[in-house]
């Protein structure tokens, strides 16, 4: 295990001494923001369209709507995030003529991607909801919109809660494909350590931990907020 | 006060309502009855276009509330429903249930006249005689002052005062009913609309709701109920109709309902649960 101390000696000293941890604090920064405001993108656009999917269908304009709903999820379903990624940074901004730095650019595809996936979770949520509490706010003369965000969508995400954080996690470590367009994350700034060392071993390792560390940080997040939004039930 | 001209309506190839007419008057305690699967609960949530009506005409305050193009938001505020799975709102304390419709609507209505004050201001500037704005004599703080206190009361009376600050989850089924009631209550309507109110409860707590229900008639609310309570149709309301396939089969005085009943099929009907 000599070998071991020696790497891991070589990993602090450039991680600390060389000012190694800026970087990784970066990266840490980068792929925070990547998956947040890509989930908050990601909430806003799958209840949205989650919204239009449950609308009933008998006029035209739900219907139009929920055909292009419908495209939208499949187009984004059907395509690796990777892909998407290479798509939209070097085919259709060029084409529209925007630039973009390539963390904005991963926030956007991050926020599409998971509003498409969001917008299933939050369809099962909203369907999961007693059709009383939608008739009770009819009855009472509130419009459909309206008794959808006070009412049903309030008592949707409480449902559907668990499968959101499955979905923030899952965005969390997908974050690592953002290298691909030069965005600099977590896996970015441990291998530019170990590029510099010849030595990947420990900063891969270390990189592990981090991950495994957040996801943890964000799953006691989302028991908290459960437990808090359980407080309407009897089971708590 | 409701004109019910020719109702419809079809799900499908399927006729639930043939051509129901009938005229409710204000003060009016129409009790309908009828066996299962007859189209009576479809009528009455047809009354406030829970169901769209296929065909037909619903006059209420003089406006045809069948028309596709009313907007039945406005006119279902002045009326009431109560439902067979009271439908409290889950995520809501029993008191923002009562107060959530009336201060919605009247900040809505609010903000409303404040935009057009503010359209009206920019154009009176190009106008020689200037437009008047509307009046505005409230603030989103005074209506919901005004809404708590409301509710408190209607609280008070069904003697829920201490259940105002829990969730409807902790209620049993009677309380939730009565809640309900009120809940429509608040909104002062012209006329409730009951669909089964009893049928969900336990025997236990049908009396307490049918009670709330009785004073609410003696005060002269205008109410359409769809019930199997036999008893109260006969004690309370002033008129009883008996709906099978779609149709109304018999419409006359509880009196002459229970103890003179024309129709063979309603004949047929009282014998078996009476």
């Amino acid at each position: 295990m000599g070998n071991f101390e020696q790497k891991l000696e070589k990993f602090l000293e450039i991680f600390i001494d060389q000012n190694g941890y800026v970087k990784v604090l970066e990266g840490l920064k980068n792929t925070l923001i990547i998956a947040v405001l890509g989930l908050i993108i990601g909430i806003l656009i799958g209840t949205l369209i989650a919204t239009v999917r449950v609308i009933p269908k008998y006029k035209v304009l739900p219907r139009i709507l929920n055909g292009f709903c419908s495209f939208y999820v499949g187009m984004f379903r059907g395509t690796p995030m990777v892909v998407q990624l290479l798509v939209f940074y070097y085919v259709m901004l060029p084409i529209m003529g925007v630039h973009m730095p390539s963390v904005q650019v991963a926030i956007l595809v991050f926020g599409l991607n998971s509003g498409a996936y969001i917008s299933e979770i939050m369809r099962s949520g909203i369907l999961s909801v007693d059709g009383g509490q939608m008739e009770a706010g009819r009855a009472v003369g509130l419009s459909f919109g309206t008794t959808m965000i006070k009412i049903v969508i309030p008592q949707a995400v409480k449902n559907i809660l668990p499968t959101l954080g499955n979905e923030f996690i899952a965005l969390i470590k997908e974050t690592s494909v953002v290298s691909f367009i030069g965005a600099a994350d977590l896996y970015v700034a441990f291998n530019l350590i170990g590029s510099n060392s010849y030595e990947f071993m420990v900063p891969y390792l270390v990189m592990a931990v981090i991950y495994i560390i957040l996801v943890l940080l964000i799953s006691l997040g989302i028991k908290i907020m459960e437990r808090s939004l359980r407080k309407s039930d009897r089971r708590n | 006060m409701i004109d019910v001209i020719n109702l419809e309506k079809k799900f499908g190839d399927n006729n639930v309502l043939n051509g129901i007419s009938i005229k409710i008057e204000k003060g009016d305690i129409v009790c309908v009855i009828g066996p299962s699967g007859s189209g009576k609960s479809t009528f009455l949530r047809c009354l406030n276009c829970m169901e769209d009506p296929t065909g037909g005409q619903i006059i209420f305050n003089g406006v045809d509330i069948a028309d596709q193009k009313v907007d039945i938001n406005i006119h279902r505020r002045n009326m009431g429903m109560v439902f067979q799975h009271f439908n409290l709102f889950n995520n809501k304390t029993v008191i923002e249930n009562i107060m959530l419709a009336p201060i919605h609507v009247q900040c809505q209505d609010l903000k409303k006249a404040k935009k057009t004050n503010r359209l009206t201001k920019i154009t009176n500037i190009f106008r020689k005689d200037k437009k008047e704005l509307i009046p505005i004599t409230t603030n989103k703080a005074e209506i919901q002052e005004k809404a708590k206190k409301q509710a408190i009361s209607l609280l008070e009376r069904i003697g829920l005062a201490d259940k105002a600050d829990v969730y409807p989850s902790t209620l049993s089924g009677g309380q939730k009913q009565r809640v309900a009631i009120v809940r429509s209550l608040a909104m002062n309507p012209d006329v409730i609309l009951f669909d089964e109110p009893t049928s969900a409860l336990d025997p236990e707590m049908v009396g307490e709701v049918l009670d709330l229900m009785k004073s609410l008639a003696r005060e002269g609310m205008t109410m359409i109920i769809v019930t199997h309570e036999m008893g109260f149709a006969k004690e309370v309301a002033n008129k009883v109709i008996f709906i099978d396939e779609g149709q109304i089969l018999e419409s006359a005085s509880p009196d002459e309902f229970f103890n003179n009943p024309k129709n063979p099929r309603l004949k047929e009907f009282l014998s078996k649960v009476l």
